[in-house]
């Protein structure tokens, strides 16, 4: 075998190595969106009290922190990803039934889900027929995050709404150019890990959704 | 709730100490924009602004 075989041969397994992680990484997603709604729909429906998005977001976290790097290379890693989304889901509950219950309420909301499956599927069909690397927005996107959750903990203690509504468009653009960023990751092998992607992808998604949300009940109509 | 902003507090302060390392490697090791680069993303967010925007003006 030459050396031109050789790289051939190397290049077939990469681009197959890439094509299984991104079937992969999609599939999982669309599992994990599915749960992750069904669990919002159960909590809409047992009216828990606002601090249990609170605890959901710090037993996410938790998880995230301490199990998901630890499981992330076997198969219990795909449970704690359900887990995981499956808290998220049941900890959107009080803020939807909120939405739900002002006149326009489940209009803001389909509007809110479908705009963000709009921007999912716009910026992740861009990224992965671009095939274009954007590591480079690595240090900007987490810079940018860490900002807006330095402004956030300021907007806990300063009653200033075009703050939150500020907060809320910077992570939309954020979470956007995050979708972008993870998406070329996975396709220029920065990523191998199907497990870790999706969750990136997953709390992208909750975020734009959350966000677009906000604005979205703030910014739109006449009430 | 006070308490509700104070708990709600410690989980940004969380956020932030787990995103850290993550931050500080992406800033070092964050590769050079190439010619075009910056368009080709600016390009679809721009998109999504404008995308926003008419979404806030349907509802």
């Amino acid at each position: 075998m030459n050396r031109l075989d050789i790289s051939t041969v190397r290049s077939q397994e990469s681009i197959l190595s890439t094509n299984k992680l991104i079937k992969n990484t999609y599939m999982l997603l669309s599992g994990t969106l599915i749960w992750s709604a069904l669990m919002a729909v159960v909590s809409m429906a047992i009216a828990p009290p606002p601090m249990v998005s609170l605890i959901a977001s710090f037993g996410a976290l938790g998880l995230l922190w301490f199990v998901l790097p630890r499981t992330a290379n076997s198969a219990s890693g795909l449970l704690w990803v359900f887990v995981i989304t499956g808290m998220l889901g049941f900890g959107l509950g009080p803020t939807l039934n909120y939405y739900v219950a002002l006149p326009n309420g489940p209009q803001l909301i389909a509007t809110a889900f479908g705009g963000t499956g709009i921007i999912f599927l716009g910026l992740s069909g861009y990224a992965l027929t671009t095939k274009r690397d954007f590591s480079f927005m690595g240090g900007f996107i987490f810079a940018g995050m860490l900002v807006v959750m330095i402004a956030s903990l300021a907007g806990l203690f300063l009653n200033m709404p075009a703050l939150h509504l500020a907060i809320s468009a910077a992570v939309i653009l954020l979470m956007s150019a995050y979708l972008l960023f993870e998406t070329s990751q996975m396709v220029n092998g920065g990523q191998t890990n199907y497990i870790m992607t999706t969750i990136g992808l997953y709390l992208a998604i909750l975020n734009i959704f959350t966000s677009l949300l906000h604005l979205l009940g703030a910014l739109g109509g006449d009430d | 709730m006070d308490w509700m902003k104070i708990l709600s507090a410690v989980l940004i302060i969380a956020f932030i100490i787990y995103i850290w390392p993550r931050a500080k490697y992406w800033l070092n090791n964050s590769p050079k924009a190439e010619a075009g680069d910056w368009q080709a993303a600016l390009l679809p967010i721009g998109f999504v602004v404008l995308f926003v925007i008419v979404l806030i003006m349907l509802v």
